[in-house]
């Protein structure tokens, strides 16, 4: 008995109820399904991006510096995400809640500079979806990610709401490790993007 | 845009069928006003999380599409008939064969079998409900109102004509211009959704809610089929979102990625389409193995033979599934090497097929053996379907597969496997689990003569097939000359398959005979049945087990039943049951996802967008709402449970 309290005991919150093991058990499973999704745009991207059809190709669009700082931030953002899901588990819930508010910001400011990129270059590059294959994956690749992130950030806003609201309990508590889980895998596909896309773009 | 452009006319069998769906619409509204039954259909259909009955709303929208899809087929085959015939213009049969393939795989096949598994699963397993009851009841209405949008389409709009494949170029704007293509887009989008959450939710659901003593080696083989299809679900439904988003981006706004122009690859459609397709059409026969085995082995009253093997071939055919697609397309010419390598996996894949088959023939030997309507149809199932099979390995051959492709020899090997696979088993586990499902047992001498006028029928319609390919008739085709010297076997197969229509109403008729007289289950173990559904009582109580059952083994309900006769059972003490609360959300925001969808047919963004805002608005509500759902009390369970026998 003193055992099985003490087993008890060390499984986090999130954990505690059979339906919250339920939900994130099928959210891992949604995630397998989004990476079938990806790499079902990575592969068109991957088949497409020699098709330019005289638009402006990757090494003449792609720019570093840009690229950077969007990378900086999101995986920056991963980090304090895990830093709110590690204050969740001391069950600190203004450090959490603070640690969420960070990664919402940087998640923002990865979106300003990818929006900015896009439009840098559709209007100034005149490099728009409609331009050729390889800027439609492009822009699908890309911006499925990019809308993916937009989610993200008003998920987690509504969480912290519902965490100010009710505190932090069993419900809430699965509710903000099942989006860091989201926020984590985001960032996975990012490297991705980043080396698949943009490092190659710019290599070749 | 006129009214004109909006319905489709011009046609008297449209006017036809607009006349029939008006007065649809009126009768059902009469009946609900008439009998007050508006309540009732929103409160125990409507909102209802309760798998066993969203199983039944998917069949009977299953039986539906089939109905529709059967007319199509109907349509096609009256068509054929005679050479030179002019009873529908090429325009139309382009339509009808476009609708009868997308209806019958994705909005019957698929939705029946989802069906048979939300009613059959939780009860194999012993669990309450599934893992995520809300989910499911999105899952239907997804479906629901995504072939609701693609059905639409031939009296509004006009339908997509592009074949149920929509290749590229032939889908694109410049080809197939209008709203028809943006239908099949929008339709299959929809109903995309709700099967990639079903599949989500029964791996959990399986994985995790399996009754105490139940390990993965004891659980059903209807249970293991569903696991296995699921997870081919939960990969190849992505694939097909994607390349649905990226046509439906074609088409409206105007990338470039299977266009001509802008260097778009036309091809890349057809890899996409058949990267999901081919799974598919093992989502579709993997849980038919599964009917079958279940069936098999209850009424040749015997274990089924080879279970471990049965299981790791149904793996074996999962794995591969994903491995065979470019046989789809062996003519694109991809070269020898790549054409060598599908081939290769595509055969690779007769022999854990044939390991079943000979394991079914085993479980059969030597049993004793019931010949039920259930049981008739699994028969029939395996020499039909090893006809299918082998006609497939015959397609496998790349070099052969330069004769056979687009011929009526592929259009009868594919009805092959999936009529003598999917249907046949839909049918036999309509009337194995009927009884679980309404508490009445389908008349078995009416379903003998649907069987015998269906599975007569079939081969009757599509053995003349194979042999009109080989006289190389194309398939798609709306009429051909009188020397082709195709008449006669076009012929016998219009005769076939008026008799599989006949075949249909005869089921129609079982299912109003019994509705009205049908022999009623009160053992909720009719066939001396050996898993756990039929541990409980008949139709199966909305809480579904009184008493969590504890498994011992493979067939748990054939050893209890042996324990029972040995006086090993003990008294059952109730405790109050947990279940969820129903919930109107999944139907509205299933209706905002239609409007949505709408809005995108016909390119009226504002629609699409309201639409859209209420999806929104739907998830927002249901992140914040916190509802623990209640209790049945136990007074209620043992009133229950004391009605039966």
């Amino acid at each position: 008995m003193a055992e099985m309290a003490q087993k008890h005991a060390n499984v986090p919150l999130e954990y505690s109820t059979k339906q919250n093991q339920l939900n994130i058990l099928g959210f891992w499973i949604f995630l397998g399904a989004e990476f079938a999704l990806f790499a079902t745009l990575f592969a068109t991207y991957l088949v497409l991006v020699p098709r330019t059809a005289g638009g402006p190709g990757p090494e003449e669009l792609y720019e570093l510096k840009t690229v950077l700082i969007e990378t900086f931030l999101l995986l920056t953002s991963s980090f304090t995400c895990g830093l709110a899901v590690y204050e969740m588990r001391r069950g600190k819930k203004t450090g959490m809640i603070g640690w969420l508010i960070v990664t919402i910001l940087l998640g923002a400011g990865f979106l300003y500079f990818e929006i900015e990129e896009f439009i840098l270059y559709a209007v100034h590059e005149g490099a728009t979806m409609q331009t050729s294959a390889f800027l439609s994956s492009f822009f699908t690749l890309v911006g499925t990610h990019g809308i993916h992130v937009t989610i993200g950030i008003f998920w987690i806003i509504f969480i912290i709401l519902q965490v100010l609201k009710r505190g932090l309990n069993a419900d809430t508590a699965r509710k903000v490790f099942i989006s860091s889980l989201y926020w984590h895998f985001l960032d996975v596909i990012w490297i991705f993007l980043f080396t698949l896309v943009y490092l190659t773009g710019m290599v070749s | 845009m006129k009214w004109d452009e909006f319905f489709v006319t011009g046609e008297p069998l449209i006017y036809m069928a607009d006349a029939a769906i008006v007065l649809t619409i009126i009768g059902i509204v009469f009946v609900l006003t008439y009998f007050k039954k508006w309540k009732w259909l929103w409160k125990e259909w409507l909102t209802t999380v309760d798998h066993k009955k969203i199983g039944i709303m998917y069949i009977i929208s299953a039986v539906l599409m089939l109905f529709r899809g059967g007319v199509d087929a109907l349509l096609m085959r009256a068509q054929l008939t005679v050479p030179n015939n002019t009873f529908l213009d090429s325009q139309h049969y382009n339509e009808i064969f476009t609708t009868h393939g997308t209806i019958m795989i994705l909005f019957m096949a698929m939705p029946f079998i989802f069906g048979l598994m939300n009613i059959a699963v939780p009860l194999q397993i012993g669990a309450r409900d599934v893992a995520f009851p809300y989910l499911n009841a999105l899952s239907f209405w997804t479906f629901f109102f995504g072939a609701l949008l693609f059905n639409i389409s031939f009296v509004i709009g006009g339908s997509p004509d592009a074949g149920w494949t929509a290749y590229m170029p032939l889908a694109g704007n410049e080809l197939s211009p209008g709203p028809g293509q943006n239908y099949y887009l929008l339709g299959l989008q929809i109903s995309g959704i709700g099967s990639l959450i079903s599949g989500i939710n029964f791996i959990v659901t399986i994985l995790k809610m399996r009754a105490p003593g139940m390990t993965l080696m004891r659980m059903p083989m209807f249970t293991w089929s569903t696991l296995i299809t699921s997870i081919l679900v939960v990969f190849a439904f992505p694939v097909l979102t994607v390349a649905l988003a990226l046509m439906t981006l074609d088409r409206i706004f105007g990338t470039h990625f299977f266009t001509l122009s802008g260097e778009g690859m036309p091809m890349h459609w057809a890899n996409l389409f058949w990267i999901w397709g081919h799974p598919e059409v093992y989502i579709a026969i993997l849980p038919a193995f599964g009917v079958f085995s279940e069936v098999v082995s209850t009424f040749a009253r015997k274990r089924l033979f080879g279970y471990t093997a049965m299981v790791w071939s149904m793996v074996a055919i999962s794995v591969l599934s994903m491995l065979v697609w470019v046989h789809h397309f062996f003519t694109m010419g991809s070269g020898a090497p790549v054409n060598a390598f599908f081939s290769v996996s595509t055969m690779a894949i007769a022999i854990p097929t044939g390991v079943k088959i000979f394991n079914w023939l085993f479980t059969l030997y030597k049993g004793r053996i019931k010949l039920t309507s259930a049981m008739l149809w699994s028969l029939a199932f395996i020499p039909t379907f090893v006809i299918g099979g082998v006609t497939g390995v015959m397609l496998s051959m790349a070099a052969a597969d330069y004769q056979y492709h687009n011929t009526y020899f592929l259009v009868a090997h594919f009805h092959n496997t999936l009529i003598c696979g999917t249907v046949f088993a839909v049918f036999a586990a309509l009337h194995y689990w009927y009884p679980k499902m309404f508490g009445v047992i389908l008349n078995e001498k009416l379903g003998k003569i649907t069987f015998w006028f269906f599975m007569l029928g079939f081969n009757v319609c599509f053995l003349p097939q194979y042999v009109l390919g080989f006289m190389g008739m194309p398939r798609r085709i709306y009429t051909y000359p009188a020397d082709a010297g195709w008449t006669e076997l076009n012929v016998i197969s219009t005769i076939g398959a008026v008799m599989m229509g006949i075949g249909f109403i005869f089921l129609c008729i079982n299912i109003v005979y019994t509705y009205f007289k049908g022999e009623r289950d009160l053992t909720g173990d009719p066939w001396d049945g050996r898993t756990l559904e039929w541990s409980i009582s008949s139709p199966a109580p909305h809480y579904n087990f009184a008493v969590t059952p504890e498994v011992k083994g493979l067939d748990a309900w054939w050893l209890m039943k042996k324990e029972r006769k040995e006086g090993k059972a003990e008294e059952p003490e109730y405790k109050p049951i947990h279940m969820p609360s129903n919930s109107g959300r999944p139907f509205i925001m299933s209706v905002f996802l239609f409007i949505a969808g709408f809005g995108l047919v016909f390119e009226w963004m504002s629609v699409a967008i309201i639409g859209l805002i209420g999806i929104i608005i739907c998830m927002i509500l249901r992140s914040f709402e916190y509802d623990d759902g209640y209790h049945v009390p136990v007074e209620e369970i043992q009133q229950t449970e004391a009605r039966r026998e």
